[in-house]
């Protein structure tokens, strides 16, 4: 894959300062996020991890530009968003992110490879060539044999297959995936995992997936933890694989494993 | 996109043909209904435009409709005739008669009086007989539709006798007339022959009919007519518009069309505004995941417009095709004939159809636009 990267800093992909973000208005005001501090680097998987309604899908709203931040700055390959506005922001997403949702989200009434094909279509490439490159990544993501099927005709693990050669298919530098192995079994989303660090993975591409499904955080060469709207704790792989072998100096508690105060008798 | 917009709209093949039927449904209602109104309104004044020579009709001041007239004096004929412009100047009879068939049965009937010299208003097409045939004695013509209604089931066949005013007329011609608009037979027949047949009174001429001279304007010429005579004198369109406008005042028939036209353009706007709107919220989040993957709110607007035009084009085709085919299909038949979609009604019934789906689209799009693209995430 050819990607062309004109950064000001060449490992970070996206930067977030003091992000922000409050939702209604008056005494219903509530505050989803206090201001958070990220960076995602390049060429590795990040998992953005948490419990429900701790903030994840909209910090990565705010991320790729889809929700505006109350407060803070967020930088894109060098771009800050106060600078992509309207028009501008909407091609830079279209050209830049790659999106892999819970619920696959591929329009019913187009075959795999269409759906498939749409970000180059929607890029402006001839709807021929758009297609038969989409064939060609849909070979790679092992659906070769199902490109002129609808999705109604596709596994669930399948259409999601679908989706991330359509998010993969225009080559962006961001791949942003929510809950990608949610809506499947344990079998179907480890091969989607497997496929994802085995493709999107890419020198100059940043992979932000949001999950709670702790099956796949084996996949994450970054995992960042957030708790009611902040981040709790940053963890590279290296630091993970020494804190499961490292020995247990203290009692195992609940708290350890549950995060509740009590210990286990 | 348009090639998206397209698969969108047409990839679900019920949902499609839904929408476009109820499109279709729509515009049926709005274009039959319409098309009957306009139609039973042009019936009121069929005996006006069947007179295809007359640019000027003088008549009693206080005649309201052709159907509610009041006789003047032969010698009017001969004032109007002395007025600048005027090329040439006929009387004319019109009236309820009623005629005794030779069953012994009894029917009210329009006769019409033409000018013996001219026969000024005679109908234009002769079915069978010849107008020339008017000059013999108590010889009268009448309209298809009238000889199927005095002599149900019977053929044609010259030489029958109907009985008015205890004179006898003998039918030596039949001819093609525009539908009255009461179902009565018309009869054409001499000014003098007429006044035998028709009830007895003081006056009984119905009308000058008169051409102007070329270069004359028919508003001057009228408003002259009315000052030497005292008379009323209409062009044709205006007479025609008089005549409209008193059967929508003084008859409850606009009001119950117009509640007809008003509930199919209500029930028609329901269903493909609504299959419309609902077709393009349904596919909401699709929308939202194009936004997403950047397509721009313009790009978005085209491809609801576009599908709105294709929906609406169809729609519209296959409802004025439609109402179409029953005009057609009914045209043979005497009670309906002459029933027909003027291309005004055709020309309103697209104009409301666009409104109805540019409506919804514009609704649909408000909803579509103000969406955010973050509803993916959901």
């Amino acid at each position: 894959m050819k990607l062309v990267r004109p950064l000001t800093e060449p490992s970070i992909a996206v930067s977030c300062r003091g992000i922000t973000r409050d939702f209604g208005d008056g005494e219903t005001r509530i505050r989803v996020l206090h201001g958070i501090d990220l960076d995602i680097p390049l060429g590795e998987i990040s998992l953005l991890v948490g419990p429900s309604g701790c903030g994840k899908t909209t910090l990565i709203s705010i991320v790729c530009g889809l929700l505006e931040p109350t407060d803070g700055d967020i930088t894109l390959f060098g771009e800050s968003h106060e600078t992509l506005r309207g028009t501008r922001l909407v091609q830079f997403r279209g050209k830049n992110i790659g999106f892999v949702f819970q619920q696959y989200n591929l329009l019913p009434a187009l075959t795999a490879a269409e759906n498939a094909a749409l970000p180059l279509i929607i890029a402006g490439m001839p709807r021929r060539r758009a297609v038969a490159k989409a064939r060609d990544i849909l070979e790679t993501v092992g659906l070769g044999n199902r490109v002129d099927s609808k999705p109604s005709q596709l596994s669930g693990g399948q259409q999601q297959r679908v989706a991330i050669a359509r998010a993969l298919v225009h080559e962006p530098r961001l791949l942003v995936c929510d809950e990608p192995t949610a809506a499947l079994d344990a079998q179907s989303g480890q091969t989607v995992m497997e496929l994802l660090r085995r493709v999107a993975v890419h020198p100059d591409r940043a992979v932000l997936v949001v999950t709670h499904d702790n099956r796949v955080f084996e996949y994450g060469d970054r995992i960042v933890s957030m708790t009611d709207g902040r981040i709790e704790k940053i963890e590279t792989r290296t630091q993970r694989m020494a804190a499961m072998s490292a020995p247990t100096a203290e009692p195992l508690t609940v708290n350890r494993v549950f995060g509740s105060a009590n210990h286990v008798a | 996109m348009n090639w998206v917009a397209w698969k969108m709209l047409t990839g679900d093949r019920t949902k499609y043909l839904g929408i476009v039927f109820g499109v279709a449904f729509g515009s049926v209602l709005i274009a039959h209904q319409t098309s009957i109104f306009v139609s039973l309104m042009r019936r009121t004044v069929s005996q006006i435009m069947d007179v295809a020579d007359a640019d000027v009709w003088v008549m009693n001041e206080n005649v309201q409709s052709v159907d509610e007239l009041r006789p003047m004096p032969d010698t009017e004929v001969s004032v109007v005739r002395g007025v600048p412009g005027v090329a040439w100047a006929v009387g004319m009879y019109k009236g309820m008669v009623t005629a005794r068939q030779p069953n012994g049965l009894h029917r009210q009937l329009i006769l019409m009086g033409l000018d013996d010299n001219t026969l000024v208003g005679a109908p234009r097409e002769m079915l069978s007989g010849s107008l020339a045939d008017l000059r013999q004695p108590d010889a009268v013509i009448i309209d298809k539709a009238g000889y199927s209604y005095l002599f149900p089931g019977q053929p044609f066949r010259l030489g029958c006798t109907l009985e008015m005013n205890d004179r006898r007329a003998v039918i030596v011609g039949m001819c093609q007339a525009s539908p009255p608009f009461q179902t009565f037979p018309v009869l054409f027949t001499r000014y003098t022959v007429a006044r035998q047949y028709a009830p007895p009174g003081r006056n009984f001429l119905s009308f000058v009919l008169v051409k102007m001279k070329p270069g004359t304007d028919p508003a001057q010429l009228c408003q002259q007519i009315g000052q030497r005579t005292g008379r009323l004198a209409l062009t044709t369109r205006q007479f025609a518009w008089m005549t409209v406008m008193y059967y929508i005042k003084s008859t409850g028939i606009p009001i119950n069309f117009g509640i007809t036209i008003a509930l199919g353009f209500i029930v028609g706007t329901a269903i493909a505004g609504q299959t419309f709107y609902l077709f393009t919220i349904e596919n909401l989040k699709q929308f939202g995941n194009l936004k997403a993957m950047g397509v721009t709110n313009r790009r978005i607007i085209q491809m609801i417009l576009l599908q709105a035009i294709v929906v609406g084009g169809l729609g519209y085709g296959i409802g004025i095709g439609l109402s179409a085919v029953f005009f057609e299909l009914t045209k043979d038949v005497t009670h309906l004939a002459g029933f027909q979609i003027p291309w005004q009604v055709a020309l309103l019934t697209a104009v409301a159809v666009s409104v109805i789906v540019m409506l919804a689209s514009i609704l649909s799009i408000r909803r579509v636009l103000v969406l955010e693209p973050a509803v993916v995430f959901r």
